[in-house]
């Protein structure tokens, strides 16, 4: 009995231990997050001391200063580059290591080697498209130019000098939910977060989108829903600037397309946005402000997530005063200023992301026909170490047009249907010297050197200095295409080297503006050109219409410009694609069957200025209205089967006022052949149902814009708690997440903030007073438990800034520092 | 009586200083030796082993959160799920220390008694 006793009572305990120190499912192991020496608790750092610090670190060559203010942005002073991308390593490491492993961790196909089985579909996706290959191609040929080797070594030592201080209770919670620990940082995984930022920004290309719909519909209604210039059109390089003959030389031979010749559909496509996110940038020359020096102002709008996508940090050595947003987990300032220029940037939008279907010779796949032979393919293994299950391989195979992403072991069964990737983020490049060229620039010749070495994504690079240049240059690599063939609008013939790239357009024959006589330059993911531009490229569906308008008008009629009018103008919410649209539907709305509470909607937007402020109700009505009406209009589009592109608004508006009769009119799962009249009417009494069926949640900080107007007290459901823009957690996790944050605007407005993206970083460089204003919807601190999470999500909701400290001397922040961090070399 | 008290005090004290660098379940040694050198029946043993732990456990929770304005307690008491009480929380955390130090002390108990 003692021993029966004794033996139980073991077990209990061995089983509660074991238990408590094992990760089940999504739970946490309890005994090791919860227990307050090693576990979470040990998170909850003190908020209220701050306290100077040194230590001794392995690696550095001199003593490092850095200073901290009262935002927690630090201030690094060096006395040499290497020590300074080193401790820009270290200091990032130490606020954001969990978002630079995680962010890498998901670039590179590794996140079912912490969460398991459910991520493995995600991780191959990313593997598949090359994230791996392209950047081991970037790190190799990066490792090849000493002077970033050795700036990127530095900042991988310093990261790995900071891991290397980390006991497991040091580190970050989210270690301690999902139970792993973190490794060590290398350069390929600077090259994996640049890769990433590609793969983002790469996303608008529809090629096989644009196959499917020519093969169903035909040309003719392609043509007229697939323009590749509208009317409206108001490109970065204003109209009528003349380009350089430049040298549209070896016009790619052919116009092979199948695109155009195949009735095949095709189901396996890139998920991409509903519509173009995007971003914005401008600056004005000194001839519109008040201090007669440029201003520069830059949002780059990108999917709302804590901890924020960027860290704000100030680097200072004998080489460069640079001060702006960087990248966490890669070295250099990526949008900034230092104390003679600034730059910010929008993406391109360009289509630098070409398919072609491959013919293999028999199953092995080992052969792919090319001009009438047969070549080798190469094949690339993927190992997955799956939690939970062991290892899962992979084979992906490449050809001369990149990776076989979709093939019958991918996203299909069709063994005939093997769809590769050509991308220019498989090049090989190395876009850190560009940051690194532009951080320590001191003028418009270095900032158009320092873009050369700038491959992918595409990007809009605006510019101004302090000696009174604007400039604006749209910088990437891209293939010389046949315009004769819309080569790269649709889906290509890998079995010729007729649709191959062959040659590049020429650095300088990118579109470029310096100093315009109307005295700005700005860009929202509009068309870069109007159609003079020498060199052809596929304008379908990829380009923004409306943000660029209102930025332009705004800007044309400024004067006596300063950083208040860019505050106002960041945060505008005027509806550009409202203001037409609306009209348009009115017009086509039959009223005479509408019920009162209709009637009383349908006047609300009648009334409407077209601003979508967050106490508005007129946008929630015709935010819902369009976004029915889109269903209805182009349901011909939504079987998933299938994937097509949903034609653009501009064009969904302009062929609502024009067409009177087409076939898409008509809703497809009806017996009754609808006409526009209809459909606009079925939208529009759909409103009601939409709002009844959502379910609001209490904006539980309602702060933001007044919220005692008379509207307000119309309905509780105004745009700004409709709209409830979220700013969430990367690993989805609600509690660590900032929610139901009340402001206005939405995708197509300059303040695009809509439910999940929005501005990620506000700034404006006031090159006159030699001042900046920041603001980004985030914190400092990765870590849920610091004051510093969050605290710009308010101040960014409401439209406010922060000035940066933009010191000489650490010394000169004064009662604005928090703390100091002396690192002397070991 | 007594022997519980320098049971609570012991097992308090030695878990501390064992945590700082030994894992979590270390406590479960700490509460099974001490139960097995201070004679105690079962339920004083269990008793003690918890006791010790749990406030122990709840103690340096409370001040770590506390100098944090209780931030992060209140948002993982969401995410447990917990209505974000940070009482609740503590509460939790001083239990799962409390049973894995009561039963091992339990333990220790049943195991002295074998020499009898």
């Amino acid at each position: 009995m003692k021993y029966f006793k004794l033996l139980l009572s073991l077990a209990v305990t061995v089983a509660l231990v074991y238990l408590l120190n094992t990760k089940m499912g999504v739970a946490p192991a309890f005994g090791k997050f919860l227990n307050p020496f090693t576990g979470f608790w040990q998170n909850a750092e003190n908020t209220k001391v701050w306290k100077d610090e040194e230590a001794n670190l392995e690696g550095l060559k001199e003593e490092v200063k850095v200073y901290f203010d009262e935002r927690l942005v630090p201030h690094v002073f060096a006395k040499n580059d290497e020590d300074l991308y080193y401790m820009q390593g270290y200091i990032t490491a130490k606020y954001r290591l969990w978002q630079m492993e995680i962010q890498t961790a998901n670039a590179a196909g590794r996140i079912s080697e912490i969460v398991g089985e459910k991520a493995l579909e995600t991780d191959r996706m990313q593997r598949r498209i090359g994230m791996g290959y392209g950047a081991e191609a970037a790190q190799e040929y990066i490792s090849k130019d000493p002077a970033s080797k050795k700036l990127i070594d530095a900042y991988c030592n310093g990261v790995n000098a900071y891991i290397n201080t980390l006991a497991p209770k040091n580190y970050p919670i989210e270690y301690k939910l999902l139970d792993y620990k973190p490794e060590d940082w290398t350069p390929i995984k600077v090259a994996l977060l640049l890769k990433n930022m590609a793969n983002m920004l790469s996303v608008f290309e529809y090629d096989i989108e644009n196959s499917n719909f020519i093969a169903k519909y035909g040309n003719e209604e392609f043509r007229k829903l697939y323009p590749d210039f509208i009317k409206d059109e108001d490109p970065i390089v204003p109209i009528g600037t003349k380009f350089e003959a430049g040298t549209p030389k070896p016009e790619a031979k052919t116009t092979s397309y199948i695109g155009h010749r195949t009735s095949d559909l095709y189901s396996t496509v890139i998920q991409k946005p509903d519509e173009i996110t995007g971003s914005n940038n401008w600056a004005v020359s000194g001839s519109k402000t008040k201090s007669g020096k440029p201003i520069l102002c830059n949002d780059p709008h990108l999917r709302l997530s804590l901890p924020s996508i960027w860290y704000e940090m100030h680097l200072v050595s004998p080489n460069m005063n640079v001060y702006g947003a960087t990248l966490p987990g890669s070295p250099a300032v990526v949008i900034g200023f230092n104390d003679s220029i600034s730059w910010g940037v929008t993406n391109g939008g360009r289509d630098v992301r070409d398919w072609y279907k491959i013919k293999f010779k028999d199953s092995s796949r080992s052969e792919y026909e090319y001009n009438g032979q047969w070549l080798r393919s190469e094949k690339r293994i993927e190992k997955y170490m799956v939690r939970g299950k062991g290892e899962v391989d992979d084979t992906v195979i490449y050809t001369k047009f990149g990776p076989v992403v979709f093939d019958e072991n991918f996203g299909t069964t069709d063994s005939k249907k093997n769809l590769s990737m050509r991308w220019t983020a498989h090049l090989p490049s190395n876009e850190f010297k560009t940051f690194y060229q532009l951080n320590s620039g001191k003028n418009y010749d270095d900032y158009i050197n320092a873009l050369k070495n700038y491959t992918c994504p595409a990007q809009n690079f605006v510019f101004a200095s302090r000696s009174g240049d604007i400039a604006i240059k749209e910088q990437g690599l891209f293939p010389i295409r046949s315009k004769a063939a819309e080569q790269g609008k649709f889906l290509s013939d890998g079995s010729t080297d007729k649709d191959e790239w062959k040659e590049f357009i020429p650095n300088e024959a990118n579109p470029t503006c310096k100093n315009p006589a109307r005295g700005f330059v700005s860009s929202a993911n509009q068309h870069p050109t109007d159609s003079t531009y020498p060199y052809y490229y596929p304008g379908v569906g990829v380009y923004e219409n409306y943000r660029n308008r209102r930025i332009n008008q705004l800007l044309t009629d400024g004067k006596d410009i300063d950083a208040d009018f860019m505050k106002k103008m960041q945060s505008d919410n005027f509806n550009v694609h409202a203001s037409e649209a609306a009209p348009v539907l009115l017009a086509l709305l039959d009223k005479s069957t509408l019920t009162k509470e209709e009637q009383r909607m349908a006047d609300a937007i009648g009334k409407w200025d077209y601003y979508n402020n967050a106490n508005q109700i007129a946008p929630v009505y015709f935010e819902i209205w369009w976004n029915e009406l889109r269903k209805l209009l182009w349901d011909e589009m939504l079987d998933k089967s299938v994937p097509m592109k949903q034609p653009n608004f501009y064009v969904t508006v302009a062929f609502l006022k024009s067409d009177s009769s087409s076939m898409f009119y008509d809703n497809l799962s009806t017996n009754e052949k609808e006409s526009r009249h209809d459909i606009v009417l079925q939208a529009f009494q759909r409103i009601k149902d939409t709002l009844d069926a959502k379910q609001f949640t209490e904006v539980s900080e309602p702060y933001g814009e007044d919220e005692t107007t008379e509207q307000k007290e119309l309905n509780p459901h105004d745009w700004g708690t409709y709209k409830a823009t979220k700013v969430s957690h990367l690993a989805m996790l609600e509690p660590f997440s900032s929610t139901h944050v009340y402001n206005g605007g939405n995708l197509g407005i300059i303040n695009a903030t809509n439910t999940t993206n929005g501005p990620s970083w506000r700034m404006i460089v006031d090159e006159g007073a030699m001042k900046a204003f920041i603001v980004y919807p985030g914190g400092q601190s990765g870590n849920p438990g610091s004051k510093f999470y969050d605290n710009g999500v308010k101040p960014w909701s409401n439209g406010e800034y922060f000035e940066a400290n933009f010191v000489a001397k650490g010394e000169e922040l004064g009662a604005k520092k928090l703390f100091l961090s002396t690192f002397k070399p070991k | 009586m007594k022997n519980f008290l320098i049971s609570v005090t012991l097992i308090a004290t030695s878990s501390a200083a064992l945590q700082l660098f030994m894992p979590w379940w270390i406590i479960a040694v700490v509460a099974f030796l001490v139960a097995y050198f201070l004679k105690q029946n079962a339920l004083a043993a269990f008793g003690s082993g918890f006791l010790g732990v749990f406030l122990l456990w709840m103690l340096c929770a409370f001040l770590l959160s506390a100098a944090n304005d209780n931030l992060l307690a209140s948002k993982v008491a969401m995410l447990l799920p917990l209505k974000g009480s940070v009482k609740a929380l503590l509460l939790v955390t001083g239990l799962v220390g409390g049973l894995v130090s009561g039963f091992a002390a339990i333990t220790g108990s049943l195991a002295i008694k074998l020499n009898d």
